[in-house]
């Protein structure tokens, strides 16, 4: 494998160079990004907030590379919260009045710097369900295939990093074109696809490291695999009938405390259930879909009424259940799970997937 | 698999992707009300395209999506057989906004259908075999689809004894009445037509349940005989009890189910039990599977 060295140094340089070819995208703080600041006033997100989120980068702005965690995955930059797919007139005056045609979206190539490994593994996961023998969901499918991810290992695992349970880890590469490995005054970029190698290529980086390089990586990745302690368990999970699990005494006890809020399925890198609707502005109409979320009542509300998750203990069970064995069992990759903590961080009433996954897996039904 | 192929071959159309969300265009040609409350009617569509006529080839028991620009989509079984040419049929409940607004819609009104989606009745392995047929209300749809699919002279001889049971609250209520009555006339086919209670003196048909009247009527099981459920969930509930007193197995009752659904491709989500996704693994399902899945439905 090809190791590149970017002295930190050259590294704005290189990242302007790219820009002709790319645009990028990366972690900035949340009150230098273009949406926050029309929410300055509002005082549920205060503008010298320092969390961070990934966003287009314009001109000035530069990805932060000192290994931050967002609140929320990059997820959105292949599958946007809202997207247009379809539009019509209404107008019977115009030709083709009411037939719909695909919404004209910008694909052209495009780099996320700094994502990380566990999230370009999520990202790998969604795919499975977007580019499928028999259906490929062109939204997804021609942005996932427009972008490069540029990945940033994780050196210093937060405590609520569980990855290397989950088939992930902080110096993982699946789904990543380049990962880059902070070491102090360089960044340390092992080449891992063509088209990593093509935005390298654009911004000029190809000073060949030397062994010594590839050393500390291994250094670095064992360093951090080891300051992850969390330790949950997965081996049984394929063996158990889906019947058993459904069906298991311990559901209450696990969604008791749930307020339906949903974050765990906006924050969460694999949750990727959506909604469809209309909109419609004088006579011209837009068809959208916006994420919905399984931890909503609506989401499965027949049109006469009854409703078969109609109860908070039915979604909860669904959320844990597809990621942790409907999941398994259709693809055979692993859980829809990578380990990255943002729901265990974020739920206001601290429901665990570490806890709920160890539950369920060491579940032993009474014969 | 067969299905697959059938997928993969109208989506790499000229080597471009096809957007699986793109509606065909259709015009309404025609709007039936189909019950004499009016809460139901049967749209005829044509398409723009002569072509998308071909596209949407179909078998009996699957669905689309009726989509009208403004509105949304409603995931709908196919009411018209793969049989009749040159136009598609939908009888259609006013419950919600779409399907409201669909009710208020004209004749010569453009639209889009999008599918044909999900799978279909067995028919492969219905050949050779006895098929009753039973329904609910205005869950026949896809069993009117079916009976005229059977009945079409190139298929009635690939089918053994058709057994018809279907029932609504009162006869206005039924759908598809005159040909409910022509297909009584045949010879070809059993139909055991009922209403729960009727004050209509003249009412020549069987006054009952679904469920009881399948007791009394239904064929008794054989290896050779695959009994298609398609109803409200009461009535599929005591139909089951029915048919396994009758002695059919778990692999020989094919039911179709519902769920809320949006993409209709199995990507939104919404409308699983269990691993399956009724938009694309179903909407049919044998008991037997059923039984393995959650009854998240």
């Amino acid at each position: 494998m090809k190791v590149i060295k970017i002295e930190k140094k050259e590294w704005t340089g290189g990242i302007d160079k790219s820009r002709g070819k790319y645009l990028l995208f990366g972690p900035v703080k949340e009150s230098d990004s273009e949406n926050e600041k029309s929410c300055v006033g509002n005082r549920s997100c205060p503008a010298d907030s320092d969390r961070y989120i990934f966003k287009q980068l314009f001109a000035d702005q530069f990805p932060e590379m000192g290994g931050v965690d967002t609140v929320l995955s990059p997820k959105s930059l292949i599958f946007p919260q809202t997207e247009k797919m379809l539009q019509t007139t209404l107008d019977t005056s115009v030709a083709d009045h009411h037939i719909m045609k695909r919404v004209d979206t910008d694909y052209s190539p495009r780099a996320v710097i700094g994502i990380r490994p566990y999230d370009a593994r999520a990202l790998t996961l969604v795919n499975l369900n977007f580019d499928t023998e028999d259906y490929r969901d062109p939204y997804w499918c021609d942005a996932y295939e427009a972008t490069t991810f540029i990945g940033l290992a994780v050196n210093n695992p937060s405590e609520f990093d569980f990855s290397t349970s989950m088939g992930s880890s902080p110096f993982g590469e699946e789904g990543l074109d380049v990962l880059l490995v902070d070491n102090g005054d360089e960044f340390i970029a092992k080449v891992i696809t063509d088209k990593g190698q093509a935005f390298l290529d654009a911004a000029g980086f190809s000073k060949v490291a030397d062994e010594s390089a590839i050393k500390e990586i291994e250094r670095l990745k064992a360093a951090a695999e080891k300051a992850i302690t969390a330790k949950v368990g997965t081996g049984n999970l394929k063996r158990r009938e889906i019947l058993e699990l459904h069906e298991a005494p311990f559901w209450n006890d696990i969604a008791f405390a749930c307020i339906n809020c949903g974050t765990c399925t906006f924050v969460c890198p694999t949750c990727w259930c959506f909604d469809i609707q209309d909109e419609t502005k004088g006579k011209s109409s837009v068809r959208f879909r916006n994420w919905d979320s399984c931890m909503f009542p609506l989401f499965t509300l027949h049109g006469s009424g009854h409703n078969p998750r109609g109860e908070k203990v039915q979604r909860v069970r669904q959320r844990f259940m597809h990621k942790l064995k409907y999941f398994l069992d259709k693809y055979d990759q692993g859980t829809m799970c990578v380990g990255c903590g943002r729901c265990v961080q974020s739920c206001p009433v601290n429901i665990d997937i570490r806890e709920v996954c160890n539950i369920m897996n060491s579940y032993e039904p009474e014969r | 698999m067969q299905y697959h192929e059938q997928l993969r071959a109208r989506e790499i159309e000229g080597g471009e992707m096809v957007n699986p969300y793109m509606p065909y265009p259709v015009r309404i040609d025609q709007i039936e009300i189909a019950t004499e409350d009016k809460s139901l009617k049967t749209f005829r569509f044509v398409f723009l395209n002569k072509a998308d006529e071909e596209k949407f080839a179909h078998k009996a028991g699957q669905f689309a999506e009726l989509s009208i620009p403004g509105q949304g989509e409603i995931p709908i079984g196919i009411a018209s057989s793969p049989t009749e040419k040159g136009f598609v049929k939908f009888t259609v409940f006013k419950t919600g906004v779409v399907t409201s607004y669909l009710h208020n819609m004209k004749v010569g009104d453009i639209m889009g259908i999008r599918g044909p989606l999900g799978n279909w009745y067995p028919w492969d392995k219905l050949e050779g075999k006895n098929v009753v047929i039973i329904g609910g209300g205005f869950a026949f749809t896809t069993l009117r689809a079916s009976i005229v699919y059977m009945l079409d002279p190139a298929n009635r001889s690939k089918f053994g004894n058709i057994d018809v049971i279907y029932g609504a609250r009162s006869p206005g209520m039924l759908l598809y009445r005159d040909e409910l009555y022509e297909w009584e006339k045949r010879d070809d086919i059993n139909m055991h037509i009922t209403v729960d209670s009727t004050s209509d003196p003249d009412w020549k048909y069987n006054v009952g349940f679904v469920p009881t009247v399948v007791g009394q009527k239904a064929p008794k099981a054989d290896p050779d005989t695959f009994a298609i459920v398609c109803g409200p969930p009461i009535m599929i509930k005591f139909t089951q009890p029915a048919l396994e007193s009758l002695g059919y197995g778990q692999n020989q009752i094919i039911m179709s189910l519902e769920n809320r659904m949006k993409c209709g491709i199995g990507m939104c989500g919404r409308c699983n039990i269990g691993k399956e996704l009724v938009c694309k693994d179903g909407p049919v399902f044998t008991l037997e599977q059923l039984n393995r899945t959650p009854r998240e439905y």
